[in-house]
């Protein structure tokens, strides 16, 4: 009971904050809308993918909503550091919950978060023409939630170990967009030049990318638009089954490093 | 009943020994001082206490529960008000205290009404609506207190409470400091280099270097310099020192501007002082023993040289202690 109590508390406020902060709201979404429809529209004459009858914007769509959650819940880790850095962390840290809870809360927060600013995103399928069933969305939102606990997860365990706001913002730079340019976000992942492929394949979100792609376009696990691995192709299962092993450490990870700060 | 117990506790930071063998006891119900310069271990200590940080050795028990083992225990039986403000700048007054009401778990029949009543009590109803980020600092340190007090912790500990805030405000925040006090029965474990904030313990302890030198109520502490103080600016202080020795059979020492000497009746003996003195005076002082002589005496150090940062504070503080 303590547990959940602590959970919902942390949870609560996050989302509390979140709806004060309307220019968060609006602005974490520009981005990945900039990405979808000037690189969709730019791109969409030069890149083709054959006869799948798919063009550049309705390939990216799915990347982008994956990308605005990666986006989003990865900056979980900046509400822990800017909790610390305005002292709030500490009227946290000496209240009767556990750690662990503190941690679970931040993480759901985050990914409640990231997963709205995902729907926003969804809503646009309509303008560039993506149209999929109810069934397919709610097969997405599963694909989602895995991606959004495993990058708020992440997110925390960065921020319990740095702890200045400027190393933070340059360690999210440096680690947040290779991860989305090297997930498949903009470009399929086979046939790539060597170094990149290795980069690709041990990039997590790959492999959050990938399946959220096929459910959405209906592609199959075996087309150009899949992932192999050491000539393996990677099913939908295999995909997600990579992503909830990656996401179970983080978040073992994270709790452990939230319980071992001073 | 003793709140707080404190067996020989240590805490080292690598090579530094912040907090050297301390050990005290706090009664339920006083308010306990713990006088020091920064960086003599005063937030160390509140710091162990409140289970922010873990102790190198030695005991430390809240309420009697320990404050290693039995971490939770401990948590809900204090508030804080630490030195830097530790506020949701992006919630409402009132939220913030919702946050800590639940976090705490104030049960949800009175949780409201608590509400209310803190905040009127600290003059904060009026403005409950607005965010933090548009409170002064002296409402965030009321908002503060508010919040330390509303789940009716057993102590509240105040971490330097009034640090840089003006004179006025500092005044008004110990007004409800220890009205709250009265009204709630709460223990007060307090920090602070200021003099005259130190004086409204019953009791205090001063620490220099992670050390507690002495343990007592202010009265009795002052009762270790004894004599009355008297300060005195002449023309030629070297040959005054001389002249001092000699006439009265007293030691002055020179504090750079002026000489400073202890006698044990100053307001008889300053008349015959000054009539007897060949150098010409241009001013002199009388007054009783402060906590800062305590202090000088003990530590051979004036507390406030430590500081360096809150240089506005210390000169109103000071102008405030010679009046």
């Amino acid at each position: 009971m303590n547990h959940l109590r602590g959970i919902y508390t942390i949870w609560y406020r996050d989302i509390l904050r979140f709806w004060h902060d309307k220019m968060r709201m609006v602005g974490s979404i520009v981005v990945p809308l900039i990405f979808l429809f000037i690189f969709g529209s730019g791109l969409s004459s030069s890149m083709g993918f054959g006869n799948s009858g798919i063009d550049y914007t309705q390939f990216i769509f799915p990347g982008i909503i994956g990308m605005t959650v990666l986006m989003n819940s990865f900056m979980s880790g900046v509400s822990v550091v800017w909790d610390r850095e305005f002292g709030f962390l500490k009227e946290v840290l000496v209240a009767p919950v556990s750690r662990t809870s503190v941690a679970i809360g931040k993480t759901l927060g985050s990914t409640t978060i990231a997963m709205l600013q995902g729907f926003l995103i969804i809503l646009f399928a309509p303008i560039i023409g993506v149209s999929f069933s109810v069934s397919t969305l709610l097969a997405i939102i599963p694909l989602m939630l895995l991606l959004a606990i495993s990058m708020s997860s992440m997110g925390i365990l960065l921020a319990t170990r740095i702890k200045s706001m400027q190393a933070f913002q340059v360690i999210i730079q440096m680690l947040m967009f290779p991860m989305i340019f090297l997930s498949g976000v903009f470009f399929p992942v086979e046939g790539l030049p060597v170094w990149m492929n290795v980069l690709v394949k041990i990039n997590p979100a790959t492999y959050a990318i990938a399946p959220i792609r096929q459910v959405m376009l209906g592609t199959t696990a075996d087309s150009s638009l899949g992932v192999t691995v050491l000539g393996h192709t990677m099913s939908l299962w295999d995909n997600v089954a990579v992503v909830v092993v990656f996401g179970i450490v983080m978040t073992v990870l994270s709790m452990w490093s939230f319980n071992h700060q001073d | 009943m003793n709140v707080i117990e404190v067996v020989e506790l240590s805490k080292k930071f690598k090579r530094l020994v912040a907090v050297d063998k301390v050990s005290f006891k706090v009664k339920e119900g006083e308010i306990f001082g713990f006088l020091g310069p920064n960086g003599a271990g005063k937030t160390t200590t509140i710091n162990i206490l409140c289970t922010l940080l873990k102790p190198t050795s030695g005991q430390a028990f809240v309420n009697g529960f320990d404050v290693v083992r039995q971490q939770n225990r401990v948590r809900r039986q204090i508030g804080l008000v630490f030195q830097d403000p530790s506020l949701d700048e992006k919630l409402s007054g009132i939220q913030n205290l919702n946050f800590h009401a639940m976090i705490y778990n104030v049960p949800v029949s009175v949780r409201k009404q608590r509400i209310e009543q803190m905040l009127r009590m600290v003059e904060l109803w009026d403005r409950r609506n607005s965010f933090v980020e548009t409170y002064s600092g002296g409402m965030k340190r009321r908002l503060e207190l508010a919040r330390g007090l509303l789940h009716r912790p057993k102590v509240l500990f105040l971490d330097e409470p009034t640090l840089g805030l003006d004179p006025q405000t500092r005044n008004r925040i110990w007004e409800y400091i220890i009205e709250m006090c009265r009204q709630e029965g709460t223990t007060i474990f307090l920090t602070t280099h200021y003099m005259d904030e130190a004086e409204k313990a019953g009791r205090i302890a001063i620490i220099d270097n992670g050390k507690i030198v002495a343990i007592d109520t202010p009265r009795k502490l002052k009762r270790i310099i004894g004599q009355d103080i008297i300060s005195v600016k002449t023309e030629n202080n070297a040959k005054a020192t001389e002249e001092i020795r000699l006439r009265f059979q007293i030691e002055a020492r020179d504090d750079g501007g002026g000489l400073t000497f202890n006698v044990d009746n100053g307001e008889e003996f300053l008349p015959e002082f000054i009539k007897g003195l060949g150098t010409k005076i241009l001013s002199v002082n009388l007054r009783r023993p402060s906590l800062d002589d305590v202090f000088l005496k003990l530590t051979g150090r004036e507390i406030r040289d430590e500081e360096s940062k809150d240089y506005k504070s210390i000169a109103h503080h000071s102008g405030m202690r010679r009046h």
